[in-house]
């Protein structure tokens, strides 16, 4: 029979671990050993092939061609560098190196003071890069370097638009519209959507933001975290009626976004819905949630334009996959992100399409799906590429936004809550 | 607390054994020597383990919870109590708290009366009971993210529940079990059920061995039916076991946390947050450590008052003594 003093310390110990949650799981090694070998952490979010068995086998081979550092590869689940990673830089033992996507994120992260400043280190070779490389500067100091940019757009199904008579790829939101009624008409579930996860979501109002809102309108509304514009309240609006055309898989609002056959890229992947708005990774990660090989079903179109709309339509959202450096093993590190960006490990990455848009143009050249291509191309010529509105924004901010779209996604909210949120976290 | 019990008894002993020994000072020297090192030995790493581990995460949450921090940097900007105030008047907070008491309430109104039944069921002499009881006890040996991420795949639409319901020709029920917020936390509680209830089982199998036979069969002698045995002979004598279970239910209910957030971050549109998870929200997905640490302070307190007024209340029976030293 339990006693008291078991049960109270049951309470006790049991608030205070839900305070301190993951506190534990976040140490890491990055100790050197006696032999002189240097030994580095390294976080990354390929936790399926191909991507996981890419960075295994950059730091087998940089291991081999430098047997004094050692790498521990630490593959983590996407969401969960969310906590992992403030944990980690408040504590004395952070990765050495870690996955990030920049942006305003990035920027609250390098409050820490474990960030690496590695402008020095990376100046002879980081205007290689091109604009890329921005978004992992704060204050004009580079904090991280990209290994693949993204833009967003739809990812979809040949074989089902076919079997729903769609001949052509859709270019305005009639013609989307048109697509979805076709689709449902065929008993196909025209678009996929991972709302558990909530940042999907956000994909569709960043969209339409971009589609309502001139270049400078919608730049300056990100830079002051304000919103309260027109053209964001159409957009608002926007995702509201769409929301109203009912396109999206049943149980949208429980469906996670990345993670198992039953998330919106494994529905797409195993053929179960058309189509899905996402980074254009996402092909890397459907390839991986089915045996099938996707190469020949996969097709992929920009956001369409709307009409009235004062945004460019070559206007895309998008962003960038990148690592950053703490302090302890700064120059190792850079030169391990400088190996990643070769030619080499850049064309492993494009072939495997992890990495659509590669950030050494060399690796372009091996592109050779045309469907690759044509999104190079799209994004080579796109008006302007602005960062995910999330992580363009400061961290809190960003997240209320996300929050907030989510809402709308499940009936709450009017076509300025998302404003309002933003008003409320800033 | 332990430390005045223990103490307690140990001048009990010393006391004891103080006539045999009184002819000679140094023994009596030495015994109670004796005595406080034995009160360091057994005392001490369990005080330095709660002091770094409990009381001091507790007083820096505190701390934290007075100013609006990013969890990096030094505290500068010290808001006093806005924090909770702003907590307190946030509507998904107070649906949170919402949503822990459905589950408190939703487990003792079910899960109580299932798991004493099954543990009547399971303490009667029928074939094959150890393989049940196996059965039942399994789901608690999963771990709650193993067991989040088996349903989380068995609940999704078209998925294998769904299939079941309409092989079973009840196709009416299939529901969006985790995207419908009207369904969500009803979802959320099955699981739980599903998990826990082989635990309350075998805590009652437990408490059931401790009712003699000779009680139940003087009850059968003087003509007691079964169910008046059960009613007044067994349930009395399980009192100290259910009240020892309504206690851990309500605090872990009050705590849930690894099933919402592996099934459903809390969502949708926020329909399965509890006060756990909109903590881990607020504190890592939007860096907001001081406010986090205002939340984790407000669930600490609710905790904590429902943990002292049970004890004073209602286990006192049960634990005669433990809190206020006086044995009745």
């Amino acid at each position: 029979m339990m006693n008291t003093r078991s049960i109270r310390k049951h309470v006790a110990v049991g608030a205070v671990a839900v305070m301190s949650i993951g506190a534990l799981s976040a140490c890491s090694g990055g100790d050197d050993s006696g032999d002189g070998t240097t030994e580095l952490t390294f976080w990354h979010n390929g936790t399926a092939d191909p991507l996981l068995g890419i960075w295994q086998d950059a730091v087998d081979e940089y291991e081999a061609e430098n047997p004094d550092i050692s790498i521990e590869v630490v593959p983590i689940q996407n969401e969960d560098f969310a906590t992992k990673i403030p944990l980690a830089l408040s504590s004395d033992n952070p990765p050495d190196i870690y996955f990030n996507q920049g942006g305003g994120l990035l920027a609250t992260q390098a409050q820490s003071g474990q960030v690496a400043d590695i402008t020095d280190l990376t100046k002879d070779w980081i205007d290689g890069f091109g604009p890329a490389a921005a978004n992992w500067q704060v204050d004009g100091a580079q904090y991280g370097i990209p290994y693949a940019m993204h833009v967003v757009g739809y990812w979809y199904r040949t074989d089902l638009f076919a079997q729903a008579g769609i001949t052509a790829v859709p270019t305005t939101m009639e013609e989307l519209d048109e697509a979805v009624d076709k689709l449902k008409a065929a008993g196909i579930p025209p678009i996929a959507v991972g709302g558990k996860d909530r940042w999907p979501d956000a994909f569709y109002y960043n969209a339409f933001a971009l589609r309502e809102c001139g270049e400078d309108v919608l730049k300056k509304g990100l830079a002051d975290a304000d919103l309260s514009d027109d053209c964001f309240t159409k957009a608002g609006q926007d995702v509201i009626d769409f929301i109203a055309t009912e396109p999206f898989q049943d149980g949208f609002n429980g469906t996670p976004a990345q993670q198992g056959a039953g998330s919106s890229a494994g529905l797409v992947a195993n053929g179960e819905v058309a189509m899905e708005l996402q980074g254009t990774w996402d092909k890397s990660v459907m390839q991986g949630l089915t045996d099938t090989d996707l190469d020949p079903l996969l097709g992929w179109f920009p956001f369409p334009a709307i009409d009235g709309g004062e945004g460019d339509p070559s206007a895309t959202v998008g962003g960038g996959d990148g690592f950053s450096c703490t302090q302890e093993h700064v120059e190792e590190c850079v030169d391990f992100l400088h190996f990643l960006s070769s030619d080499d490990i850049q064309k492993k990455l494009v072939e495997a399409s992890v990495a659509t848009i590669p950030v050494n143009e060399a690796a372009a050249e091996s592109i050779t799906d045309p469907v690759v291509k044509s999104i190079y191309d799209f994004n080579t010529d796109a008006a302007y590429v602005q960062v995910y509105f999330d992580i363009a924004l400061p961290t809190g901010v960003g997240s209320a936004l996300n929050d907030a779209v989510a809402n709308l996604f499940n009936g709450e909210g009017t076509a300025t809550s998302v404003a309002e949120a933003v008003e409320a976290a800033r | 607390m332990s430390a005045t019990t223990a103490a307690a008894t140990t001048d009990v002993a010393a006391a004891a054994g103080s006539p045999s020994t009184s002819s000679t000072t140094p023994p009596r020297r030495r015994s109670h020597l004796r005595k406080r090192l034995e009160l360091l030995i057994l005392i001490g790493p369990a005080t330095v383990l709660f002091v770094a581990f409990v009381f001091l995460p507790l007083i820096a949450a505190g701390y934290y919870s007075l100013f609006d921090w990013n969890g990096f940097g030094p505290l500068v900007d010290f808001v006093g109590l806005d924090n909770y105030t702003k907590a307190l008047g946030d509507p998904l907070f107070q649906g949170a708290i919402g949503h822990n008491l459905f589950i408190v309430v939703a487990s003792l109104v079910v899960q109580l009366p299932l798991s004493i039944a099954l543990a009547l069921l399971l303490n009667g002499k029928i074939r094959g009971r150890t393989a049940l009881r196996l059965l039942v006890f399994t789901p608690y040996v999963l771990s709650e993210a193993v067991t989040a991420v088996i349903w989380l795949s068995l609940l999704q639409p078209h998925g294998v529940v769904d299939g079941l319901l309409e092989g079973a020709g009840l196709g009416g029920l299939v529901q969006l079990w985790l995207a419908d917020q009207n369904v969500v936390m009803f979802t959320l509680f099955a699981v739980i059920t599903w998990k826990y209830i082989g635990f309350g089982i075998i805590l009652f199998l437990a408490g059931l061995q401790g009712v003699p036979d000779e009680l139940r069969e003087a009850a059968s002698i003087d003509g007691a039916s079964g169910w008046q045995t059960t009613r007044l002979i067994v349930l009395p004598l399980l009192g100290p076991t259910i009240r020892i279970w309504i206690f851990l239910s309500i605090i872990g209910s009050l705590q849930l946390f690894d099933l919402v957030w592996i099934m459903t971050l809390g969502g949708p549109g926020g329909a399965s947050t509890t006060m756990a998870s909109y903590l881990i929200d607020r504190g890592f997905r939007r860096y907001e450590f001081g406010f986090g640490s205002a939340v984790a302070i407000i669930l600490f307190v609710i905790c904590f008052v429902f943990a002292l007024f049970y004890q004073r209340f209602a286990l006192r029976r049960d634990t005669q003594g433990a809190i206020t030293g006086r044995v009745e």
